[in-house]
């Protein structure tokens, strides 16, 4: 159990900046997620904090201590690979207990660890095998066993359920999510899934080429995300983005896109009155753009309509692909017993409460 | 149509691929196989019959065997036409041999006046007399009856094959277990250790593969006067301990470098130190790397004539195989049934290596290591 600290961490590879001014601190028992596409600098900074790669500047303070020159081993982390790296000659048992022989821990007590993990895990069963032997979904288990029998500070996840199929991801990650529960240790885990960073973490981390672009708790991250980058990465399908004018006319606030104009309700004109008649950057949610006749009750509501250019129906909802008079596309989640074929007309109703506006050059946030 | 027909193109060639495939291998198994045959068979077959037929006389076949002898009578005139147990014929005729419509043939031996006849039968027949005695000459040595001045007879026992196979062992186990102990810590550091001037040293240890042995023999011959090695094992386990380490860290770089990073860091952060996942990780997931230049260096350093000729030289305490096996052809070059088995025996442990660590070269450790 122990908090971690990122204070203005760089990484440099040759030219490359993988890591840029990284200043994160994460406290104990919490669950971090980084999320990035891939490049972001996510796993470097989780290599970072293991040991494996050297810092170029700044430091990482694992608990109180400075960590840039503990080698890996002194520094009391477990980690978790997205090859599972488990020791192909190896069986589980001794894979599991490998760690612990090394730091020569008395017999026993490895042998009560490796019971004890196992059970946790459902694996008791599997400790002669060899790695061969296993599914890729008991891979996973022996490797986050590995982990847990080390009892370390901090987990360090490295996309451990990239390599398992859909269904098993679902539920694996909801057993990552009680570990970190019944562990009550601080688990920082890398991942480029947004739906598994939303699932699981106490707060998300969110990367893009190097650079933190926001951190904070899921539902905040995805109410309030801090730029287009943030907005659109998180959600899916994402939001829409359109270039747009704040227009004010007649002591009423509207935003123009050129292919349509959207009344900006009382409620949310005072927030965005200041900006009124600059470009930004309007960025609205599928789900906040509903289908006219279903729209729910208590929204800012505002109407548009658009022509219907592909439907897709998942069941459970239709997603909407949409053309506005300026030809630019857009989706919106409407309500299943929406009946619509493609070229038709349909009117909508946005809801202005859960709306967007950007700088169109800094692509951050103003309201 | 066009795809219809080019697809039917790709399944002819498919076809033909396999058959060309599997019919140049067993060309290439045959003409390995066949004088490796040969030389089994004939070192199990006497001296004569070495002599006076070829090994795939064992095959049955037919042949005219003599069924029985007869003297020729006196009273025959032996320059008209003769009478012989039904065929006639000239003497010359005879000479060739005067096939009976019985399918017996009569056959005279020899010249006309003392000759034999032999009444010969076309039959199945195969040369199947082996014999263990080629091989233990071979390895108790033959002995010879040698007339002393005082005109006494000795029996003396020549130098046999058992010194020279233990001289070669003791060659060839530390000739290819050093270099291998070598090049693995050596191709490890080179893979996984950073360290200044690691490519530099890499390239130059690569570059070396390109030095032919040859070059060195003299220089070190030189150095090993100077040094008392020259004759000793000690010297030649160096020199191809020296000779082999290029090749073999580079084939054990490649194959080590390939092992999962993944593994070594998980490993780094259990706590192993370099040393401990060389020892418990490296070294049993680089077994059929270390095995394939197992069988490289044993094969190369049993083999070896030329080093050995050259720091070892033909003192018998230090002899090795090759050497002894060059002598024989020097002193006895007409006795095939001693060479064949001699050449046999040289051959034998080569083989059981090859067979018992050849299933490395098929089986794949990792697999399951990572995700598979």
């Amino acid at each position: 159990m122990s908090s971690v600290t990122f204070e203005h961490v760089y990484k440099r590879f040759g030219d490359v900046v993988a890591v840029n001014d990284l200043s994160i601190e994460v406290e104990d028992k919490e669950f971090l997620v980084f999320v990035g596409p891939s490049g972001c600098g996510k796993t470097t900074s989780l290599r970072l904090l293991a040991g494996l790669e050297e810092i170029s500047d700044g430091q990482i303070l694992i608990g109180d201590r400075i960590v840039n020159d503990v080698p890996p081993k002194d520094r009391d982390i477990a980690m978790v690979f997205q090859s599972y790296a488990l020791y192909p000659h190896m069986s589980v048992y001794d894979n599991m207990a490998f760690g612990l022989k090394l730091r020569k821990t008395p017999k026993s007590q490895i042998d009560e660890r490796v019971k004890v993990a196992a059970g946790l895990l459902g694996i008791e069963q599997l400790l002669d095998r060899k790695p061969k032997q296993l599914s890729g979904g008991q891979r996973q288990r022996v490797a986050v066993g590995r982990a847990i029998v080390r009892e370390p500070a901090v987990f360090l996840f490295d996309e451990p359920l990239s390599n398992l199929d859909a269904k098993l991801r679902v539920e694996t990650r909801a057993n990552i999510s009680k570990l970190h529960k019944r562990l009550a240790t601080t688990f920082i885990y890398v991942t480029h899934d947004q739906v598994e960073a939303m699932t699981m973490a106490s707060r998300i981390a969110v990367m893009k080429d190097g650079i933190l672009q926001q951190i904070d708790s899921p539902q905040d991250l995805y109410d309030n995300p801090a730029n287009v980058f943030v907005g659109g990465f998180i959600g899916s399908p994402s939001m829409n983005f359109f270039d747009a004018t704040l227009v004010e006319s007649d002591g009423k606030l509207e935003i123009n896109t050129g292919g349509f104009r959207l009344e900006v309700p009382a409620e949310k004109a005072k927030e965005w009155r200041a900006f009124a008649g600059k470009p930004v950057i309007f960025g609205i949610r599928p789900e906040d753009i509903h289908a006219k006749q279903f729209a729910p009750p208590n929204i800012l509501e505002s109407d548009m309509d658009a022509k219907v250019d592909v439907t897709e129906l998942m069941g459970n909802e239709i997603f909407l692909y949409l053309m506005s008079k300026d030809n630019k596309q857009f989706i919106a989640r409407v309500d299943p017993r929406v009946r619509v074929s493609n070229d038709d007309k349909i009117d909508l109703a946005v809801n202005m409460a859960n709306a967007h506006i950007f700088d169109p050059k800094t692509e951050t946030s103003l309201a | 149509m066009a795809t219809a027909s080019s697809a039917k193109k790709i399944k002819k060639t498919s076809k033909l691929g396999p058959i060309l495939i599997n019919g140049s291998l067993l060309l290439l198994i045959l003409i390995w196989l066949l004088p490796t045959f040969a030389l089994l068979v004939s070192s199990f077959r006497t001296r004569f019959d070495i002599q006076t037929s070829g090994w795939w006389s064992i095959v049955p076949h037919r042949a005219w065997m003599t069924d029985r002898v007869i003297d020729p009578d006196p009273n025959w005139d032996r320059d008209g036409v003769m009478n012989i147990e039904g065929a006639q014929g000239t003497f010359e005729e005879f000479r060739n041999g005067i096939t009976l419509d019985n399918g017996t043939r009569v056959f005279w031996i020899g010249n006309k006046r003392i000759g034999k006849v032999e009444i010969q039968a076309y039959k199945w027949t195969s040369n199947f007399n082996f014999t263990l005695e080629n091989y233990g000459q071979v390895l108790g040595g033959k002995t010879f009856e040698v007339r002393q001045p005082d005109g006494t007879i000795k029996t003396e026992q020549a130098d046999n094959f058992v010194g020279a196979f233990l001289n070669s062992l003791t060659v060839t186990i530390p000739s290819t277990l050093i270099p291998i102990l070598i090049a693995a810590f050596a191709a490890y550091g080179f893979a996984w250790m950073r360290f200044s001037g690691r490519r530099v040293l890499f390239v130059m240890v690569v570059a070396l593969l390109v030095v032919p042995l040859q070059i060195a023999l003299v220089p070190i011959l030189q150095d090993y006067v100077r040094l008392n090695l020259n004759g000793t094992f000690l010297g030649i386990w160096l020199a191809h301990t020296g000779f082999g380490l290029p090749l073999a860290t580079y084939l054990l770089f490649n194959y080590i470098r390939g092992l999962p990073r993944d593994i070594l860091e998980s490993a780094f952060i259990d706590g192993a130190s370099h040393f401990t996942i060389f020892v418990r990780l490296i070294l049993p997931l680089s077994v059929p790397a270390l095995a394939s230049f197992a069988i490289f260096q044993f094969l190369w350093t049993w083999n070896d004539y030329l080093v050995a000729l050259i720091f070892i030289g033909a003192k018998p305490d230090v002899q090795v195989l090759t050497m002894r096996l060059a002598e024989m052809v020097g002193s006895r070059g007409n006795d095939w049934h001693l060479l064949t088995a001699g050449a046999f025996v040289s051959m034998v442990l080569p083989l059981v290596v090859f067979f018992s660590l050849q299933r490395f070269f098929v089986r794949g450790l990792l697999a399951g290591s990572v995700k598979g």
